[in-house]
């Protein structure tokens, strides 16, 4: 079976955000695989570990994305593409990151593409299934159960918290849900093996792209932290004095009851 | 004059909030637009259209059909590209729900079009609009503007108010025939597990617990707290993970990003994940025994005791106040 995994990389979620020169400020910060990316490259070892096959990992990012693909190898990933936009592309966006996907999967056959459901930096969670519209496959969004039986596929989708039980067939896109599984941290000897594992580098111009063709459709004005939240009030006394004084302040200042 | 389509969403046979707050956003847009909103489901959708002008949209479009009854992608999307083919409409807004977030890229992709997802405020109108959306989960926000081809957004639940309901407006609501066929993904069973009542989302109050609650039992009063005051119930990370209570109720960075008027942490000691997903509520309340607890740095309002006595003392006050 062939299985891909669409990977981006992320700040670390421990990580405070700031911004200098109108823009996010990325220096000195930790970056980590996408949590919701992680949930895929564990869902897609584990389908090979059962159905055979090879599970490929493909980021869009900067030479830096290298440590994230090696930590996917190590994981259990079997090879790693990194497309280098670096050089080629100021402002891109989920157009830009669509097609040059789908360029790459021009040539590709495909059983299983897994994705994270949305990635905790932008977070518009469009990537996948506007590629498997170009791709003309059919996707489900936020799995949290895949069974792959022939070219049967039975998923378990979150909808808002109930849960929606999904026949459909592969070729197939799907993005997943934290609960889908519990991610793997990688081994030692995992570590070792993934160094000597295949690790593509491609630039757009390598798919036949140019900048024109990867043209955003929309484009950041401005980026902006929101207001300090300042500390609030402590209330005084017992318990019921305590709660009467909030239900009051509840009403009458922040009048949201 | 520009033309809008918003295109609403069904459950349970009623429409939900965010068809109305898609109508003001839109009308925010360019207020001088014709807005015309679209329903597509199962059944007899012609009074939702109704409803719908009753809104503040100018007329409405309604796709009919048994292969509509449950939302897939690959049925919406044949009736909604219908709907668009015949409007062809400078906008499009849609809720950034379960159901918007999976179908409105699949339509930008068949437009070749951007799409802002998740706006949580409109500024500017007309030419200059921007569109303000939160990233790194509410850390920061951006402004995005549309540089190509048609506006098309996703709003979040909660954040744009509808507009007032006038009973007196009227408009054409027309059904567009559309064969939906060949569905590639089928539901089989839809089990109900989000609690009854408010969904998260869409509340404008949020109890949520913590590690604090310990127990899966320990969140009866949170729920009891939340049914008092017609809320909702959340949890941390760390209350999921422990298995206190499902991944559906997870407020943070992974989890759900919540915005309501009202945002009662109970045993939560507030990890820069969890503040990420709620920390843009309006008013923040937090109990906790542990004073230290960096949640009571975001609170606008702090109880430091046992949550286990204050929460059901919050309750029975609430009751009291609600007669």
């Amino acid at each position: 079976m062939n299985i891909y995994v669409l990977m981006k990389k992320t700040f670390d979620t421990e990580e405070k955000i700031q911004i200098n020169g109108g823009k996010i400020d990325t220096d000195g910060a930790e970056f980590i695989i996408n949590p919701y990316d992680e949930y895929a490259i564990e869902e897609a070892i584990k389908v090979r570990d059962e159905h055979g096959g090879e599970v490929t990992v493909v980021t869009i990012g900067d030479e830096d994305s290298e440590s994230q693909l090696r930590t996917a190898l190590a994981m259990g990933a079997d090879k790693a593409v990194l497309i280098n936009t670096e050089d080629d592309i100021e402002e891109g966006d989920q157009v830009t990151t669509t097609r040059i996907l789908e360029a790459y999967f021009e040539d590709k056959e495909v059983d299983l593409i897994l994705a994270g459901n949305v990635a905790i930096d932008e977070a518009s969670g469009q990537v996948g299934p506007r590629l498997a519209a170009k791709l003309d496959i059919p996707y489900v969004t936020t799995i949290t159960s895949l069974e792959i039986d022939g070219d049967t596929v039975k998923i378990d989708k979150d909808v808002e918290g109930d849960v929606e039980k999904v026949e459909t067939s592969l070729p197939l896109l799907v993005t997943c849900q934290q609960g889908l599984n519990e991610p793997r941290y990688p081994s030692l000897p995992g570590i070792m093996k993934a160094k000597k594992k295949p690790l593509e580098e491609l630039e757009i111009d390598d798919l036949d792209l140019d900048e024109d063709d990867v043209e955003a459709a929309t484009k950041t004005v401005e980026v902006f932290l929101p207001p300090e939240k300042e500390a609030g009030k402590v209330l005084e006394g017992e318990t019921d004095e305590q709660v009467k004084e909030l239900i009051s302040l509840l009403k009458t200042e922040a009048k949201v009851l | 004059m520009g033309k809008y389509l918003v295109i609403s969403e069904v459950r349970d046979g009623e429409l939900r909030n965010v068809s109305f707050e898609n109508i003001a956003a839109a009308r925010q847009i360019d207020e001088n637009s014709e807005v015309v909103a679209a329903v597509l489901g199962e059944g007899d959708l012609e009074s939702l259209g109704q409803e719908l002008i009753q809104y503040g949209a100018d007329r409405a479009v309604v796709v009919q059909h048994e292969n509509l009854k449950n939302y897939t992608s690959d049925g919406y999307v044949q009736a909604a590209m219908a709907v668009i083919e015949q409007e062809d409409p400078d906008g499009i807004v849609m809720g950034h729900t379960s159901e918007g977030k999976d179908l409105s890229p699949r339509i930008a992709s068949k437009l070749d079009s951007g799409l802002i997802s998740d706006v949580t405020q409109i500024e500017g109108s007309g030419d200059d609009v921007q569109f303000v959306r939160p990233i790194y989960s509410g850390k920061a926000f951006e402004k995005k503007v549309i540089t190509n081809g048609k506006t098309f957004i996703t709003i979040r639940p909660n954040n744009i108010a509808p507009l007032e309901k006038d009973d007196s407006r009227s408009g054409d609501v027309q059904k567009v025939e559309v064969d939906v066929q060949n569905l590639r993904t089928v539901i089989k069973e839809v089990i109900r597990k989000a609690s009854e009542g408010v969904d998260l989302s869409e509340a404008n109050i949020i109890v949520a617990g913590g590690r604090g609650v310990k127990s899966a039992e320990g969140f009866d009063p949170l729920y009891e707290l939340a049914d008092a005051l017609g809320g909702a119930v959340g949890a941390s990370r760390g209350a999921a993970d422990a298995g206190y209570c499902d991944y559906s109720l997870q407020i943070g960075q992974t989890g759900k990003v919540v915005t309501p008027d009202l945002y009662i942490a109970v045993g939560i000691s507030g990890a820069i994940q969890h503040l990420a997903g709620m920390s843009n509520s309006k008013v923040i309340v937090a109990i906790n025994k542990d004073p230290e607890a960096n949640i009571f740095n975001v609170a606008d309002y702090g109880i430091v005791g046992d949550l286990f006595e204050v929460v059901p003392a919050l309750t029975e006050e609430i009751k009291a106040l609600k007669g």
